[in-house]
């Protein structure tokens, strides 16, 4: 009958109406600057640089090898090598960025520099409140902004910071192994060397020295 | 309880009488229109917001909430939003015309407040054909709207217009046909009156509103579904409507005379809603015997309140009806229903000495019966068709 579809329609508003002052679940809204959605962990925005330890200096992964430069689509990084070099996770020696900018206003969010990094330095973050009332200065992040810890890139990215710190771990280990082993062999080595020294300064009888009979 | 009832009234004679002998007649005119255009004003502000935060609810959403104390400070936000906007004047509209376009729309629903009477004794202009001031007034708004769209010469705003013109000529023929059996019933044209015309109680509790009434009930279905269409709200806002007419005759306005159309398309809103009350939901005069105590002005405005609530939940529950739907609505259903409603008035009113307890139910069998009937033989003719696939002649 004519009406009756009407009346459905606003019994299901009256519900609506009701509900949703009795029933919290039916409002899907999320009043924003009170409270925040979590953010899905493959999300990301801008890069960030991860440094292990306390040190954002001393830990910071970067290696100055540029590729991440390189490989920007849209060039909106800016690397400056440092001449002095430091101590990695494994223990060689890397060169570091003196300057490490990057043009947030430019960077389109592609994560190429993340994958590309050889060296997990460089990943994806997933702040979003990015907004700023002076468009140059505080979009062009220096080195100190975007260092940021291993343990936050633990948080934002579980499951990649996990498997990133379990190889750094064995890299680490097997480099130690090594340097043991490497200490060892020297050790050895050194010993067969002493030993000989010694062999030498009580030299067996030769042949030269056996008084003839 | 007197005191309370009439103490607008009172207070109107007392401060009259303060003014000086010659300007006495004046200011009794200025007292009767700044409470009207203060209260309707304010009225305009509060149905803004809660019609928002209802329209949220009725989606599921919370509406606007952060400007002041639950968002109730956003009409004022909005009205500084509108007053400070640029007015922008397109440079091939006709000036004058656009100009007094949003004029014309407003001053004669603020007339039209002038014989709604809103309380015992409290009517602006005791008007004996007030009705008809009421519905000559309401029509002019008519001329406003083609006004606005003709003058902006944008084709959105024409088109508008013309559906404007047309929804509007169409439903004004059903609203004034079901107004019409409350005046064959009361005998006068006078607001008051009619008002008058349903005060006491049945049985000594039953209020005999007319809307009480088989003929009441229809005409005030018929009188609802006409208003709205009437103040272009939803599900007949086609004039302004925005998916496919960007705003229509809207289009070409901006600051402060947009805010005075959406004032006047409330005001109308509020006053067809007043006129409702009057004709069919007994005026001010309150639902039971027990609650009489109460003041008259207050259950004017609290049936008052509920029709605007009504309008708001049917404005979040329907789509909008397609043009030639619209006018098959009042064509082919709520005019000959509105025309059956003046007959079966007619036997209303002749078989009113049918007072036993056979002849009530006969009278309400026979009343009713006739208008369900035809309610549901129209209903079915018109939507014949409709719920089956729709066979395109030339698009195929
Ligand atoms: S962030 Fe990675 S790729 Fe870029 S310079 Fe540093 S180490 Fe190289
Ligand atoms: S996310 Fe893409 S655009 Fe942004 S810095 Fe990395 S490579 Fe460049």
């Amino acid at each position: 009958m004519l009406g009756s579809g009407l009346i459905k329609g606003l019994a299901q508003t009256a519900k609506n109406f009701f509900g949703s002052y009795h029933d919290p679940a039916r409002m899907v809204t999320v009043e924003y600057p009170e409270q925040k959605r979590v953010v899905p962990e493959a999300s990301r925005t801008i890069p960030f640089l991860v440094y292990d330890g306390e040190d954002p200096e001393l830990g910071l992964r970067c290696t100055a090898c540029k590729i991440c430069e390189v490989e920007c689509p849209t060039q909106c990084i800016y690397i400056v090598k440092n001449t002095s070099k430091k101590p990695d996770h494994v223990g060689k020696m890397q060169f570091h960025p003196a300057t490490f900018d990057i043009d947030i206003s430019v960077c389109m969010g592609c994560g190429i520099c993340a994958e590309v990094c050889p060296f997990d330095s460089i990943k994806m973050d997933q702040v979003f409140e990015l907004s700023t009332a002076d468009r140059f200065e505080s979009l062009l992040l220096h080195k100190q902004q975007l260092a940021k810890p291993n343990s936050y890139f633990g948080k934002i990215h579980p499951t990649e910071a996990g498997e990133i710190d379990i190889r750094r771990e064995q890299d680490k280990r097997k480099a130690e192994a090594k340097a043991k082993a490497d200490a060892e062999a020297k050790a050895r080595a050194a010993a067969e060397v002493q030993n000989a020294a010694a062999n030498s300064a009580a030299p067996p009888p030769s042949p030269q020295t056996v008084t003839p009979a | 309880m007197t005191k309370l009832d009439q103490i607008f009234v009172s207070t109107k004679h007392w401060l009259v009488g303060l003014a000086p002998e010659m300007l006495q007649s004046l200011a009794s005119i200025l007292l009767s229109i700044i409470p009207i255009m203060a209260v309707f004003g304010g009225c305009f502000a509060v149905t803004t917001i809660l019609e928002r935060k209802g329209l949220g609810r009725i989606q599921n959403r919370f509406g606007p909430n952060r400007v002041g104390p639950f968002g109730f400070l956003q009409p004022m936000a909005d009205g500084i939003k509108m007053l400070t906007k640029e007015d922008i004047v397109p440079f091939q509209s006709d000036k004058v015309m656009h100009f007094l376009a949003p004029i014309v729309l407003t001053v004669p629903i603020w007339l039209a407040f002038s014989v709604l009477p809103f309380g015992r004794n409290m009517v602006a202009v005791d008007f004996n054909a007030g009705i008809l001031f009421f519905f000559a007034a309401g029509a002019a708004s008519e001329l406003a709207v083609f006004m606005a769209g003709w003058a902006s010469q944008n084709k959105y705003s024409l088109m508008g217009a013309m559906r404007a013109m047309a929804q509007m000529i169409s439903y004004e023929v059903p609203l004034v046909l079901s107004a019409i059996p409350v005046i064959m019933i009361a005998g006068s044209l006078s607001l008051p009156q009619i008002v008058e015309a349903q005060a006491g109680y049945g049985a000594g509790w039953f209020p005999q509103w007319h809307v009480f009434t088989p003929w009441g009930l229809a005409g005030f279905g018929l009188f609802l579904v006409a208003a709205t269409a009437e103040s272009n709200r939803s599900p007949f806002d086609l004039p302004e409507g925005e998916s496919e007419l960007i705003a229509g005759f809207l289009t070409e306005y901006s600051g402060f005379k947009y805010a005075l159309f959406f004032l006047g398309e409330y005001l109308g809103l509020f006053a067809i809603s007043g006129l409702a009350v009057t004709l069919f939901l007994g005026g001010w005069h309150a639902p039971l015997p027990i609650l009489e105590w109460l003041p008259s002005w207050f259950w004017f405005f609290v049936k008052f309140a509920s029709l605007i609530a009504a309008f708001i939940w049917v404005r979040g529950t329907m789509p909008r009806l397609r043009m030639d739907q619209l006018l098959n609505l009042s064509w082919k259903f709520l005019v000959p229903l509105a025309v059956l409603n003046l007959f079966v008035t007619a036997v209303w009113h002749f078989s009113s000495n049918w007072q036993s307890f056979g002849g009530l139910a006969a009278r309400w069998l026979m009343c009713g019966g006739l208008l369900a009937a035809a309610y549901v033989l129209l209903g079915r003719s018109l939507s014949r068709g409709q719920g089956t696939p729709r066979k395109y002649t030339y698009a195929e």
